[in-house]
């Protein structure tokens, strides 16, 4: 087996099938970083993975998951500040976590160097939204480089470590989801050696690092300059190019993995327009982009998500008074998902009727199953809750659901979470459900690791502004969505052991006196603590507790010991489907003539089942258990 | 073989597609030919469908296949072979899949038919598509389907210029120590090579 770790530490060059997170993690060690932080979020976890699977006596790089983005960031901030090269990656929504200190960042001379790693996800396949993350970039006075596959991954990280050292400016590389999880063959170079000096730097004479109103107007005025300085770069030439196919009547601008999704549709087809692929999209390459603009009849502007380029390059054309038919969005369907193959055909065939013609286009069938979204695992304690939870309220009561697993619940037949925004916006979003009503109960609900990285402020202020809900906390001990990291409630962080700050523990520090804890599997004594807690006419909270099964079965499975048998239906079955329907966990089939059975792919013998069958016919299975491996 | 071979693998969270798409990613790179691919990570990696991407050949620049557009599906569960063979698989392709049962949530509600294999089938003979249906087989750990399936492609050579011992060095690359003497004794069994 090829180890992660070792192709990583290589010294010698390597060529290697990695994924593009990997890819870039390559480039981190040859760039010299020493410090990097992060929170879990697709599509970034896997960087994490890797920097973990690096020998633990010959990683250089300080790794730790913060407690959220923002705080994550100020860790690169800081380390920076002290000389060390750091890089910062979360996902797309992270960065509004993370915004109030990221928008300062370009006001600050970076004495290290820091690289913000941002997985942007068009597409919304693991996210809330597909926010366009450059505009932040326009905001902050920051570059961004936006490398299509690992292969850039790996080298525009290193570019940008290079600009953002050389400068003392922040640098973004823009990634997005099938551009982190894409897999080729990478080759690196050899590794460089970088001497490690740990002497602290910081020293005041760098500064200023007041960001105080006196100094705003300078500091604003130096990042503008140094943003200005970036289109001078020599890596203008080396990021962004043309790939010339000798048309002067057509060209198209684009970047990121829709430049690979075009050079796909253009395959077989004649007549392809030239195409100028940028690999630094702010502050854009106003030299090559006139001269590409100048030299066409007409530019298509390929862009995923908004119109960012666009409307910077007819703006340029207009300055210039450049005569080039500019071609960008032309309807809202052009704003939505990701660029893929399929829908880049489908922009360019409006673009240029004629230029597609030879396209091959095969008529689908449409499938009359409908989808298979995600759903909790079999054994989940969430699930045992939810159903538990459903039979303590009234149809009326308001449910808001939170980031995270439990989020899954708001999926038939549990309906539990009708509104969802962001991580930690429940407590919130209830404390304002419940003013002046008294009529229908609002319940929150919220994960563990959520509850650490943005829950805290709406708890506090639900205790500090005396708000009437009922907030449960669905404690699965492990930030389990994103590939189980720890949270700062189980005793453990990236590196090992560390302090256990329990979540009972915090809500009494806050003062909090009506807490109730129960095991998620326990579904009488749940459905009796939110029936007893919603009563109350004051903030209560409820912690359902049960460890991530998923989790469980893998370390269970690991040490080889015997899995629990599956449970079984016996003949007391009488077809009340409440196992299959109500309780729905995803073990239970059924066959055309209603009879149910269990899924031996799927059980993993927890029981939690058994209580939900009115004619008790579900039972633990009798045979001795399963082999572990 | 041809200038392009796409492969779109899909199953549903927890089936061990990961690895089954990445065999055959290096599988074809011990081959001798250019890959690239890409897999589902995240949220759906919860009991939803997950897809893979397997492009073999210089002519593949995205990580992605385009829908009706792949030479194969390979697909680890029935509903989903279903799925694949209407979204992207071509008319003549091939259709290789595992014909276990994880119903989804509608069909488990009662509000849609339980999806039986003859609609596939016909489905294939409709669009001239080689169908090779695999198992359910009994084995002692049913997170090895995956490679019942594998052994399915290697005997039934449905990746041109792919043979066995490069599907092997692929396993050599991805598994460790016992895990890789189950996965392969498993592989090979289903051969008829032991």
């Amino acid at each position: 087996m090829k180890s992660i770790g070792e192709i990583l530490m290589a010294p010698e060059g390597v060529s290697e099938i990695v994924m593009g997170n990997t890819a870039l993690v390559r480039g981190m060690l040859e760039a010299g970083v020493r410090v990097a932080a992060s929170y879990p979020g697709s599509p970034t976890p896997e960087i994490a993975e890797a920097i973990g699977a690096i020998p633990k006596e010959n990683n250089p790089i300080y790794f730790e998951f913060s407690t959220n983005e923002k705080v994550a960031t100020e860790v690169c901030f800081g380390a920076s500040l002290n000389g060390h090269l750091a890089t910062v990656f979360f996902k797309s929504v992270g960065l509004n976590v993370a915004a109030d200190v990221f928008v300062q960042l370009s006001f600050m001379e970076l004495t290290g160097g820091m690289v913000i790693v941002l997985g942007d996800d068009p597409g919304a396949y693991s996210s809330q939204n597909e926010q366009d993350n450059r505009h932040y970039a326009r905001l902050s006075y920051i570059p961004v480089l936006e490398p299509s596959s690992p292969a850039e991954m790996y080298t525009m990280f290193k570019t940008a470590a290079k600009l953002s050292q050389e400068r003392k400016m922040p640098v973004i590389l823009r990634v997005t989801t099938h551009v982190c999880h894409a897999k080729e063959k990478v080759t690196f170079a050899s590794m460089t050696h970088h001497p490690v000096d740990d002497t602290p730097q910081f020293s005041t004479a760098n500064g200023p690092y007041l960001a105080l109103p006196a100094h705003v107007a300078s500091m604003k005025r130096r990042a503008i300059e140094k943003l200005s300085g970036i289109e001078q770069a020599d890596e203008n030439t080396i990021l962004n190019r043309v790939v010339e196919n000798h048309n002067s009547d057509r060209g198209v601008i684009t970047m990121g993995l829709t430049y690979l999704s075009l050079e796909d549709v253009l395959e077989n087809v004649t007549g392809k327009p030239d195409i100028l692929k940028l690999g630094i999209v702010h502050p854009l390459p106003k030299k090559i982009i006139t001269e590409f603009l100048r030299s066409h009849r007409e530019v298509k502007i390929l862009e995923e998500l908004d119109d960012f380029v666009e409307q910077q390059v007819k703006a340029l054309a207009y300055d210039l008074s450049i005569p080039v038919k500019i071609i960008g969005k032309v309807s809202i369907d052009d704003w939505l998902g990701e660029y893929t193959p399929d829908k880049v055909t489908k922009i360019l065939m409006k673009t240029w009727p004629d230029l597609l013609t030879s396209v091959h286009r095969l008529s689908k069938v449409a499938s009359p199953w409908s989808s298979r979204p995600a759903q909790l695992c079999p054994g989940c304690g969430h699930r045992s809750a939810f159903y538990a939870i459903q039979h303590a309220l009234a149809p009326e009561d308001i449910t808001v659901a939170d980031i995270g697993c439990h989020g899954l619940g708001a999926q038939q037949p549990y309906n539990m979470g009708q509104v969802v925004t962001c991580m930690g916006h429940s407590s919130g979003t209830a404390a304002g459900l419940s003013l002046f009503n008294t009529s229908r109960k609002v319940v929150a609900f919220l994960g563990d690791s959520t509850f650490y990285h943005a829950g805290l402020p709406g708890i506090i202020n639900a205790v500090y502004n005396q708000h009437n809900f009922t907030l449960i906390i669905l404690d699965n001990g492990t930030t389990a969505m994103t590939g189980h990291q720890n949270t700062p409630g189980n005793g453990l962080n990236a590196n090992g052991p560390t302090v256990k700050m329990p979540i009972r523990q915090v809500l009494e520090g806050l003062g909090i006196k009506n807490i109730q804890e129960v095991d998620a599997y326990a579904q009488g004594k749940l459905r009796e603590a939110v029936t007893a807690a919603v009563a109350e006419p004051t903030f209560s909270v409820i912690i359902a507790k049960h460890p991530c099964m998923l989790k469980t079965m893998r370390e269970l499975r690991s040490t080889g010991k015997t899995l629990p048998p599956e449970v079984t239906i016996n003949k007391d079955c009488s077809l009340h489907h409440d196992c299959v329907e109500a309780f729905a966990c995803p073990t239970f089939q059924r066959d055309a003539d209603g009879t149910v059975w269990v899924s031996k792919d799927l059980c993993i013998g927890d029981g939690s089942c058994k209580q939900t069958c009115p004619a008790k016919a579900i039972v633990s299975g009798t045979n001795s258990g399963k082999e572990a491996k | 073989m041809e200038a392009k071979q796409d492969i779109y693998l899909i199953g549903v969270g927890g089936q061990g597609i990961g690895l089954l798409s990445e065999v055959l990613l290096r599988a074809a790179d011990h081959a001798g030919f250019p890959v690239r691919g890409v897999d589902t990570h995240g949220l759906s990696q919860r009991g939803g469908t997950v897809v893979s991407y397997v492009r073999i050949g210089p002519k593949a620049h995205s990580p992605l296949v385009q829908p009706g557009c792949a030479d194969m599906v390979v697909a680890l569960e029935r509903n989903e072979a279903w799925r694949g063979l209407c979204s992207h698989l071509k008319d003549g392709g091939c259709l290789v899949y595992y014909d276990t049962e994880w119903q989804p949530l509608m069909v488990r509600l009662g509000r849609e038919p339980r999806l039986e294999t003859p609609v596939i089938e016909q489905e294939c003979l409709l669009r001239g598509i080689k169908e090779v249906r695999v198992g359910p087989a009994v084995l002692r750990d049913n997170r090895m389907q995956n490679m019942v399936l594998l052994a399915a492609i290697a005997s039934n050579k449905l990746i041109p210029g792919v043979e066995v011992n490069h599907y092997e060095q692929a396993l050599e690359d991805l598994l460790r120590a016992e895990s890789l003497e189950k996965n392969v004794a498993l592989f090979r069994e289903k051969l008829g090579l032991v």
